[in-house]
C-alpha cells in the first residue's frame, strides 16, 4: 500500500507555470478524481506521479521514499492513457503480457495473470484478437487489463472514458468502480466530466489554472462549493449576489431569507447559490420570489425550466412537473438549500470559518 | 474526355518503360553477330558471371547494412531534437549535389595526397592506400545512400505516437527495451522501404565503383557498362540487365509493405 505525498510541487514548461504549489496527500486504497477544465494542470499531476516528467520544484514522496528523478519504468505505478496507447503490433494477449515479459516473469505465471486480468475486464474471448479489430470500449478494457496485470499499488487514469459514447461511458464507470473495490488499490482518475467525478470518487480535487481550488468528498463539494468556479463546474447552479446582515440571514434583492450559514463579517457581500433541483415552483405569490416562466425544456428525467424574476435575473429550475410557459409563478426553497459563498475565500479560511461558526452554535 | 487525359501517361509509359524493357529482353536473345541464340543466358550462368552476381549482392548488402546501422540511431536522435526538421534538412541537403561531384570529392579525400593521408601523416601513421579499395567503395556508397535511408526511417519513427513510448516505459521498459520492443517493430515498414531504396540502386552501381574501387570491385553494373561500351556486345549487356531487373523484382517482393496499415486505427 502506497501513500503519495506531493509537497509544494511546481511545474514549469518554457516559462509557463502549469502547476503552482500543489500539495496533497493521496491515501492508499481510495478512488481520487482530479477535476478541472483542460489546461488546468490535472494531467500534469498524473504525469508527475507516473514519473513521465519531474517537478521543477517541490517533492514527491511514495510513503517515505522521495521519488524526484526516479523514472516511470521503475515506479510501481501504472497508467491507463487517454488514447489507450495499445501497441498496434501486438494482439490483446501480448499487449497485456507486455509488462510481465519485461519483468521476465515465467510463461506459466504470465498465462495465469493475463487470464485473470482478462476475466476482470470481461474480455476472456478476445485473447488472440488484433487491437485494430476491437471497439473503443474493448480497447479501453484492454488498456485497463494491461495496467492492472502488473499489480501496481497506484493506478493512474487519464480521462480514460472521454472517447466513449454516453451509454458505454456509464457502463465503464460502474466497472471501474467495481474493479477498484475488488483490487483495493489507489485509483487517481483525471477528468473534466463532473458527473464522472461525482459518481466514482471517494475524494475529488477541483483544480483551476494549476492550483487546487477545493478538495473533499463528492457530497461536500456538491453541497458546499467554495466559490462560483466550483459551483459552476460541479452541477448546475443559480448564483445571485447578496449580503449577510447577520449569521443565519441572507439578503437577496433587499429581502431577507433564513439560511444556515454564518461566520461572516456583518453585511459581507456574498454569492448566494441555489441548485436547480432544490427550487420548488409554487403558484404566484405563494413562494419567496415571484417569477415569470420563460421556457420549459423536456430533458427526459426532468423539465429544465427557465424563469425570470422581477429584477431580470434568469433562474434555472429542474422539476418533474411542467409549469405553463409565459405564466407567473413563484419560487420557493428551504433555508438549508441556500448556499453562501464568500468571493475570494480559499479552502483553508473556508474550513476555519465553518469550524468557528459551528463551535459558536453549539 | 476523361479517357483522353490518360493518353499522355500511356504514351509515356509505353515509350519510357514498356518499349525499353521489351528491347532489353529482345536484345538479350542475340549474340554479337546478330544471331538468335540462348548463348547469352548460358554465359550468364558461367562461373565468372555468377561470381560477379555474388559480389554485386555482397557489396549491395554491405552498403545497405551499414547505411541502416548509421541511419537508425540517427533517426532516433533526430526525433528527439527540438529542430528536427532542420537537422533532417541538413542531412538531406547533399542529395542536391550531383553524385559524380560527391564521388570526385571523395577521390580528393582518399587519394595519396588527400585529407585522410595528410591527417595520418601528421599523426605519424604510414600512408594508407584508401582509393581503389573495397573499403573506400563501401564508405562512399554508405555516404551517398544515407539520405535515402534516413527519410523513410525518420518518417516511420517520427509518426510513432509518444504515448506508445510512455506506455512502454509505464510498463517497466528501459530505453533499450522501448526501442527493441516498441519503436523497432512499429517502424519496420520504414526499414523495409529504406532497404528497398538503398539495396536496389546499390546493386547496379557502376560509376562510383569505377571511380572509387577501380577494378577492385566488379559488379553487375560495371559488367553492363563494359559489355555495352568496351566489348560492344549489346546482347550480353542486355542479358545482365534482364537479370538485374529480375533480382530487383525479387527484392521488391521481399520488402513489400503490407497493405494493412499499422498504426492506431480508427475507434
Amino acid at each position: 500500500m502506497t501513500t503519495v505525498h506531493l509537497t509544494d510541487v511546481h511545474m514549469q514548461y518554457d516559462g509557463n507555470r502549469v502547476l503552482d504549489k500543489f500539495t496533497y496527500t493521496f491515501e492508499a486504497g481510495k478512488f481520487y478524481t482530479i477535476l478541472g477544465p483542460s489546461g488546468c494542470g490535472k494531467t500534469t499531476v498524473l504525469k508527475l506521479i507516473g514519473g513521465f516528467i519531474h517537478p521543477t520544484d517541490g517533492e514527491i514522496y511514495f510513503n517515505d521514499k522521495k521519488m524526484n528523478g526516479i523514472d516511470a519504468n521503475v515506479r510501481k505505478v501504472n497508467t491507463v492513457f487517454q488514447d489507450y496507447a495499445l501497441f498496434p503490433h501486438l494482439n490483446v494477449y501480448e499487449n497485456i503480457a507486455f509488462g510481465l515479459r519485461i519483468k521476465k516473469v515465467n510463461k506459466q505465471t504470465i498465462e495465469q495473470k493475463v487470464s485473470r486480468a482478462l476475466k476482470l475486464v470481461n474480455l476472456e474471448d478476445f485473447k488472440a484478437r488484433d487491437i485494430q479489430a476491437l471497439s473503443g470500449g474493448q480497447r479501453q478494457r484492454v488498456a485497463i487489463a494491461r495496467a492492472i496485470v502488473n499489480e501496481p499499488s497506484i493506478l493512474l487514469l487519464d480521462e480514460p472514458l472521454s472517447a466513449l459514447d454516453q451509454n458505454l461511458r456509464i457502463d465503464m464507470q460502474y466497472e471501474l468502480k467495481e474493479i477498484q473495490s475488488e483490487l483495493g488499490i489507489t485509483f487517481i482518475f483525471v477528468t473534466h466530466d463532473q458527473e464522472e467525478a461525482l459518481a466514482l470518487s471517494d475524494e475529488i480535487i477541483v483544480m483551476d489554472k494549476g492550483k487546487i481550488v477545493q478538495t473533499g468528498t463528492p457530497k461536500d463539494i456538491y453541497d458546499e462549493p467554495l466559490n462560483r468556479y466550483v459551483a459552476d463546474f460541479i452541477g448546475e447552479s443559480n448564483i445571485v449576489k447578496g449580503t449577510m446582515p447577520e449569521d443565519g440571514v441572507v439578503k437577496i434583492y433587499g429581502k431577507a431569507y433564513e439560511c444556515v450559514d454564518g461566520g461572516f463579517k456583518p453585511n459581507a457581500k456574498v454569492d448566494v447559490m441555489l441548485r436547480p433541483e432544490d427550487i420548488v415552483i409554487k403558484p404566484h405569490n405563494h413562494g419567496k420570489i415571484n417569477v415569470d416562466v420563460d421556457t420549459v425544456l423536456f430533458r427526459g428525467v426532468h423539465y429544465e425550466i427557465s424563469v425570470y424574476d422581477n429584477d431580470g435575473y434568469e433562474w434555472i429550475i429542474h422539476s418533474t412537473v411542467a409549469p405553463t410557459e409565459g405564466q407567473p409563478y413563484s419560487l420557493d426553497f428551504k433555508p438549508e438549500d441556500i448556499h453562501i459563498m464568500l468571493p475570494g475565500e480559499d479552502e483553508e479560511s473556508f474550513d476555519k470559518r465553518i469550524e468557528q461558526y459551528e463551535e459558536q452554535l453549539s | 474526355m476523361r479517357r483522353l487525359l490518360f493518353i499522355p501517361y500511356i504514351v509515356w509509359m509505353g515509350i519510357f518503360v514498356i518499349i525499353p524493357i521489351g528491347l532489353l529482353v529482345g536484345f538479350s536473345f542475340f549474340d554479337i553477330e546478330d544471331n538468335l541464340t540462348f548463348s547469352n543466358y548460358r554465359e550468364f550462368f558461367s562461373w565468372s558471371y555468377l561470381q560477379m552476381s555474388i559480389s554485386s549482392f555482397w557489396y549491395a548488402f554491405l552498403i545497405t547494412a551499414f547505411t541502416l546501422l548509421v541511419c537508425y540511431p540517427l533517426a532516433l536522435i533526430i526525433k528527439q531534437l527540438k529542430l528536427k526538421m532542420f537537422w533532417l534538412f541538413i542531412i538531406i541537403l547533399p542529395t542536391w549535389i550531383n553524385i559524380l561531384l560527391k564521388t570526385y570529392a571523395f577521390i580528393g579525400i582518399f587519394s595519396r595526397e588527400g585529407l585522410v593521408n595528410n591527417l595520418a601523416a601528421q599523426l605519424g601513421l604510414p600512408e594508407l592506400q584508401l582509393l581503389f579499395s573495397d573499403v573506400a567503395f563501401v564508405i562512399v556508397g554508405v555516404y551517398i545512400f544515407i539520405p535515402f535511408m534516413l527519410l523513410p526511417l525518420f518518417n516511420s519513427i517520427n509518426s510513432i505516437d509518444q504515448s506508445m513510448i510512455s506506455a512502454a516505459q509505464d510498463l517497466g521498459a528501459t530505453r533499450m527495451q522501448v526501442i527493441r520492443k516498441v519503436i523497432f517493430p512499429l517502424s519496420i515498414e520504414g526499414v523495409k522501404a529504406g532497404v528497398q531504396v538503398v539495396f536496389i540502386p546499390a546493386l547496379s552501381l557502376f560509376m562510383i565503383t569505377r571511380l572509387i574501387a577501380g577494378n577492385k570491385v566488379v559488379t553487375l553494373g560495371t559488367a553492363i557498362e563494359q559489355q555495352f561500351l568496351t566489348a560492344e556486345n549489346w546482347g550480353m549487356g542486355s542479358t545482365i540487365g534482364v537479370f538485374l531487373i529480375l533480382f530487383m523484382m525479387i527484392i521488391m517482393l521481399f520488402t513489400r509493405t503490407k497493405s494493412k496499415t499499422i498504426g492506431v486505427g480508427r475507434l
